[in-house]
């Protein structure tokens, strides 16, 4: 064993998984008497007030315990993240189709569904304002200010410029569609206190939220998740809600509750990825390069800002992805419309600015009759070039490195020419290729979430309990801090027992969201560890009659010169010896500055690279389409588990590949989302994968900043590698008329296409 | 005879049990009856494959497994089967090959949808054969996961599904002891008012339906089954029409093929396929594995649906329909059936009974066409099927069928009319069938497409069906299902 680190040790749970012994908040064993919460709201209305609530049918229906609405709230009613904004029951209005009214809470689910449908409900109901368009026509107030990053003249920088493209378009949300749904069980203790099981990216968040509601101490309510059947952000703000449902459940009734939702009231009632209009000028010059940039992301927010502010300035954080502006105007509004609030989904808004910047690279190639490659290798940042739009210096650019060699390792330019040749003898049929980048900055831009806590005991056999801040929705996070420990004690991985995630062990934790999970808490994790290990050794060192700094811990085994004990007999030595085997660890990442009034600062860390070639083929008639082949390399620094982060990379192009292709979210005049449920909104199946998937890690030299075992942030950067099968496909639609660029949205659904490939006639 | 219970086989042993209300879904018996927790549930309708079982059933003296969705399999259904579920696979704390290859190949992250994953994908392993890559991702087509982007999934499935069995239900293991539970007796658990009924002879199956009118046939309960998990309705009386014995025989005649009303997608796949390769194809693109294994033909003519994508399939072949009513029986053309959205020419109480198929004439030329956002599992934005009936390079005959575009599976009848005497070799002699398809279909806008791509893929499919007889080629312009590598 020569420790823990970049082995490719398998998930911690895989075996859990394949037997199906693993647990999830729904398989807990139910305490005696648990009741069951379903939500209820207007079926034919998206916004207005309430004129009429009444739910004597609910209330009478056999089996149905209590009927929950606003006034049964003792304390806050919110579940927002943030501003304040999101009532856990409608207060006398509703803002979108689907906002929560009351909750049924009865023995049985069945029971409990039933009858939440028996409510009689009117609504005054407003015309809701559904699209961007609608927001800006209606002049609904923004859910929160709009920013802009700006440089220079830009107006003038255009003006200057020797051509210049306009254009806007749209890019569609995104459900997250986590396979496990939204779902909470509350047990009630004594003196009123709450332990909720939730299934939450945010296990801190749901007990603040039900604290407030409750009006009870913080300490009084303990929040757990020992894993998440997928969360990709949905589990951030948005599990709050269902957690409180529960808790006002138990609280009301004095019996454990559980809340957990259908599939279509999970994606009718929880936020998604947001869409955006994106409307920009961009100027260049013949070579290509860029020279200024004008560009306004209009996101649809939905009815209430949940994280919005955030999601909303990565995505101007990202509209330079790898490339430097020297004039530039970046602008975002934050649009509230009547559609249910849309939230975190892997990537952060990040994706929305770097399809924008994409685009930008693809029309420019298509103006000037370059290869798109040529164009984005142009305008890559470089030297005297390394400053982005937020006045951060980019110092560990490694964009080009990882292009050129993925160029190379993919053919892309032998294939280039070969898909050439292959549209001009093929009528119906035709192929495309693009090679894109990701730089995608990691940390938290709200600076003060860059933070984690972490407890380790080690007990008298040498084994560990380990606990940390971060939560595991499938990531793998819980075997890399496992490995962290283990390597820091130099035992194996399976003396490291892995527990669940609770506000009781480790306090005041940030979400597990924008891929700092390892960063964050296996510095954690092992500062915990070295408090530990640097106590065991002074007692060594005693009894050893050596210097501690001469002791080494490694196979198991404490060593220094001809002495020798397993780990376990000195952990029996140090607890005899009367010295403490338990320590917490903190870390806060170091560097990081973010002034948001001036834009300006360090908001990130560093960046995670890496880039993909991707070669689709459309169908000219239908719309239709299909990924050939897919040629990955990223960068993970040096990986702490290789096949963990093979996994995230894999998982977030697919993902990332659904959101641009298949995904679409479709919501009616009426603000209703049409698409709820797997039956009509389509997530990738096994048969869109292409066979001939190639992925490879970037051989690194470790990540230059000083983060967990020089390793870098794996979890989002890779959701936005498939916007190469975007620009394929747009690529193969310009091939149909040179120098004509169509019309291209997100997604590219068969329809999507069709409709480009018909914009090249006109 | 009547029994007023179910059986089945269950860790080895034969499970009786007599409380089995109409609507408790075989989902629901596992997680709140049994506490079985290793099934979950995903979606509740039958598409995420996150519940699936294996079945195991007799045929030909042998068991064979099939993957179900057991949150829309009603619990009666599994009468006189083996169940399997994945709490089942582990061997003394061993994991099984399937569950072995898994963590093998890292193929699961969140591990929610792993159980169904492993599910069907332990039928594929007893399938007896060395899959291919498309066969594997054809088997799993109806399981999503949301994590891995699937390729350590496919690798695990190939390094498991070997075709060498080595687990615990290696030669018909269960065989002897689920013979013990087949029997004639019409399985009847309820009183008038509510029950679950499934009779053991087809004429036993008229019969209750007409004494019932009222009541629910259910057949896959790939739809039904949704009636209840997604839109709560209350069905107190279930008549299961997958007991009656031959109902679901397909028969082999020289210019036509027969097919039991209760026949599933996979058993007449074989028999459409050799039809035309086409059809093979867009059976595979019904549903999924799971979907088809449950899902009738005479379900999805049934149930009406102006989506569904076998009736515009059978109907451009000329499929005849055969109803029976108690003792009554009668015959019509399918399209005949569709009266108009959501209305069935079909009796209350009255059975769709087979539906007979016509066979191509070798002057005959046959195409269909799925058009969906995602190429599998998905329902179809436009379902298009055409014969061709050929006098050399001229059209002398046309049977055009559609799905999404009307409120019901429509023909094209006046593009049929304009398609006579146009040639393969002419193209401006097609225009008067493209245009004419303005006249015969005025489709709506919904969430799977707009009416403007519907119109614009009526045309682009009857094009490409002329282009692709025309020059007895698919490769130039398919991206999948071609027909070269059918033949």
């Amino acid at each position: 064993m020569s420790g823990s680190i970049g082995r490719a040790l398998a998930h911690d749970s895989a075996a859990l998984h394949a037997l199906g012994t693993a647990i999830y908040v729904d398989d807990m064993r139910e305490p005696e008497g648990t009741l069951h919460v379903e939500p209820g709201y207007a079926a034919d209305a998206a916004c207005g007030r309430i004129e009429n609530l009444n739910l004597d049918a609910v209330q009478r229906f056999p089996g149905v315990v209590a009927v929950l609405a606003a006034e049964n709230i003792p304390g806050v009613n919110d579940c927002s993240p943030a501003l304040g904004d999101d009532p856990i029951l409608a207060d006398g209005v509703i803002a979108f189709h689907g906002q929560v009214i009351f909750a049924v809470v009865a023995e049985t689910r069945d029971i409990a569904r039933r009858a939440a449908r028996l409510a009689k409900i009117e609504i005054a109901a407003d015309r809701p304002a559904v699209t961007v368009e609608d927001a800006m026509a209606f002049g609904t107030k923004d859910v929160v200010p709009e920013y802009a990053f700006k440089l220079g003249d830009v107006a003038k920088a255009l003006k200057a410029s020797p051509h210049v493209i306009t254009e806007s378009f749209h890019v569609g949300g995104q459900e997250h569609f986590y396979i496990e749904g939204q779902v909470a069980l509350a047990s009630p203790q004594e003196k009123g206190g709450m332990v909720v099981y939730s299934s939450t990216q945010h296990p801190t968040e749901v007990q603040h939220c039900i604290a407030k509601m409750l009006k009870l101490p913080d300490a009084m309510v303990t929040c757990e998740c020992r894993r998440m059947g997928g969360a990709f952000g949905g589990k951030e703000s948005q599990a709050a809600q269902w957690a409180a449902l529960a808790a006002l459940a138990a609280h009301v009734t004095g019996r454990p509750a559980k809340c957990r939702l259908d599939r279509d009231h999970d994606m009718m009632m929880t936020g998604k990825r947001h869409d955006v209009r994106i409307d920009y000028k961009v100027g260049y010059d013949a070579s290509g390069r860029i020279t200024a940039t004008d560009v306004e992301f209009l996101a649809r927010c939905g009815y209430s800002a949940d994280l919005s502010q955030g999601v909303c300035d990565r995505t101007m954080f990202h509209a330079d992805n790898a490339y430097f502006y020297p004039a530039y105007h970046i602008k975002s509004r934050r649009l509230r419309t009547n559609t249910v609030s849309n939230t975190a989904f892997r990537g952060f808004g990040g994706p929305q600015g770097m399809v924008f910047a994409e685009r930008m690279m693809d029309r420019i190639a298509i103006e000037t009759g370059l290869d798109p490659l040529d164009v984005r290798k142009r305008n890559l940042y470089g030297r005297g070039r390394d400053v982005t739009p937020y006045k951060q210096k980019v110092k560990d650019n490694i964009a080009l490195e990882i292009i050129e060699a993925l160029e190379k390792s993919s053919d892309y330019r032998a294939r280039r020419k070969s898909i050439r040749k292959f549209n001009d003898e093929s009528a119906i049929l035709k192929k495309g290729i693009a090679l894109t980048p990701v730089k995608f900055g990691i940390s938290f831009t709200l600076t003060h979430l860059n933070q984690a806590g972490a407890l380790v005991h080690v007990y008298t056999d040498g084994s560990v309990h380990l606990n940390h801040g971060g939560t595991e929705m499938g990531q793998g996070l819980y075997i890399k801090i496992a490995q962290v420990v283990a390597q820091e004690f130099g035992i194996a991985v399976d003396m490291v027992n892995i527990t669940a995630t609770t506000t009781g062990k480790v306090p005041n934790t940030s979400p597990t969201a924008a891929s700092s999970g390892t960063d964050l808490n296996g510095m954690a994790a092992k500062n915990a560890a070295a408090a530990i290990k640097e106590r065991m050794a002074d007692v060594a060192a005693k009894d050893w009659k050596v210097a501690a700094s001469k002791i080494r811990f490694e196979n198991g085994r404490v060593i220094s010169g001809n002495h020798s004990m397993s780990f376990g007999e000195l952990a029996k030595a140090c607890h005899i010896a009367r010295v403490s085997l338990s320590s917490t660890g903190f870390y806060a990442t170091p560097e990081i500055t973010w002034d948001r009034p001036n834009a300006t600062g360090n908001p990130f860390f560093y960046f995670a690279y890496g880039a993909s070639c991707s070669e689709v083929t459309i169908d000219t008639f239908t719309g239709e389409m299909r990924v050939d082949r897919v040629d990955i390399l990223h960068d993970v620094g040096y990986s702490l588990n290789p096949a963990i982060d093979i996994g995230q990379i894999e998982g977030g192009f697919v993902q990332g590949m659904g959101w641009l292709t298949t995904e679409e979210l479709v919501y009616d005049d009426k603000g209703v989302l049409r698409t709820h449920a797997p039956s009509t909104y389509k997530i990738p199946c096994a048969s869109d994968v292409p066979e001939d998937f190639r992925v490879n890690l970037y051989d690194s030299g470790g990540n230059p900043a000083d983060s967990i075992y020089r390793s870098k942030a794996v979890g989002e950067p890779p959701l936005m590698l498939p916007i190469s099968v975007w620009c394929a496909i747009n690529d193969a639609i310009a091939g149909l008329n040179p120098g004509v660029a169509p019309k291209l949205v997100v997604p590219a659904t068969p329809e999507a296409i069709l409709r480009a490939v018909k914009s090249m006639q006109s | 005879m009547t029994r007023r219970t179910i059986r089945f086989l269950r860790k080895g042993k034969v499970a009786e049990l007599s409380a089995v209300p109409p609507m408790r879904t075989l989902l629901e018996y596992l997680r709140l009856t049994e506490k079985s927790k290793g099934t979950k549930e995903g979606c509740n309708e039958g598409d995420c494959g996150s519940c699936t079982v294996a079945l195991g059933s007799i045929e030909d003296g042998h068991i064979v497994y099939e993957p179900v969705n057991a949150c829309i399999v009603l619990l009666g259904q599994i009468d006189g089967k083996e169940l399997i579920t994945v709490d089942d696979l582990a061997n003394d704390g061993k994991l099984h090959p399937v569950q072995q290859a898994f963590v093998d190949h890292h193929a699961s992250q969140c591990g929610f949808c792993t159980p169904g994953f492993i599910m069907a994908l332990f039928t594929l392993y007893h399938a007896g054969f060395k899959p291919t890559r498309q066969q594997i991702v054809d088997h799993i087509a109806g399981n999503l996961c949301r994590c891995t982007g699937y390729r350590p999934i496919i690798d695990a499935a190939t390094q498991a599904c070997n075709g060498r069995i080595t687990d615990a239900w290696v030669a018909d293991s269960s065989a002897e002891l689920l013979a013990t539970i087949q029997d004639g007796e019409d399985v009847f658990i309820g009183d008038d008012q509510s029950f679950f009924a499934a009779p053991a002879t087809a004429e036993g199956l008229a019969k209750l339906c007409e004494t019932y009118p009222d009541a629910t046939i259910v057949a896959g309960a790939t739809d039904v089954g949704l009636w209840i998990t997604k839109q709560l309705r209350v069905l107190p009386k279930i008549i299961s029409v997958g007991r009656a014995h031959r109902f679901d025989t397909i028969e082999d005649h020289v210019g036509h093929i027969s097919i039991g009303a209760s026949a599933t997608y996979a058993d007449a796949e074989p028999y459409l396929t050799a039809i035309d390769p086409d059809l093979g194809e867009a059976i595979r693109r019904v549903g999924a594995k799971q979907v088809r294994a449950s899902g009738t033909i005479g379900g999805n003519i049934a149930n009406g649906s102006p989506i569904g994508d076998m009736p515009p399939m059978l109907i451009a072949l000329g499929a005849t329909l055969h109803l029976r009513h108690g003792d009554a029986q009668r015959a019509m053309p399918l399209e005949d059936f569709f009266l108009a959205y959501g209305k069935q020419d079909r009796a209350p109480g009255e059975l769709v009974w087979r539906i007979d198929v016509p066979k191509l004439n070798p002057r005959d030329a046959y195409r269909c066409y799925k058009i969906s956002k995602r190429r599998d599992q998905d329902i179809s934005a436009v379902m298009a099927a055409f014969k061709f009936t050929l006098d050399g390079r001229m059209i002398s005959a046309a049977r055009i069928a559609f799905g999404g575009m009307a409120a019901t599976p429509k023909r094209a009848a006046q593009a049929e009319a304009a398609l006579v005497g146009a040639s393969f070799d002419d193209a401006l002699s097609w225009n008067a069938a493209l245009s004419a398809l303005h006249d015969d279909y005025q489709p709506i806008s919904d969430m799977r497409a707009s009416a403007a791509y519907r119109v614009d893929m009526a045309k682009a499919l009857l094009c490409k069906a002329l282009m692709e007889v025309g020059s007895g080629r698919s490769r130039d312009t398919r991206l999948s299902g071609l027909r070269e590598e059918a033949a």
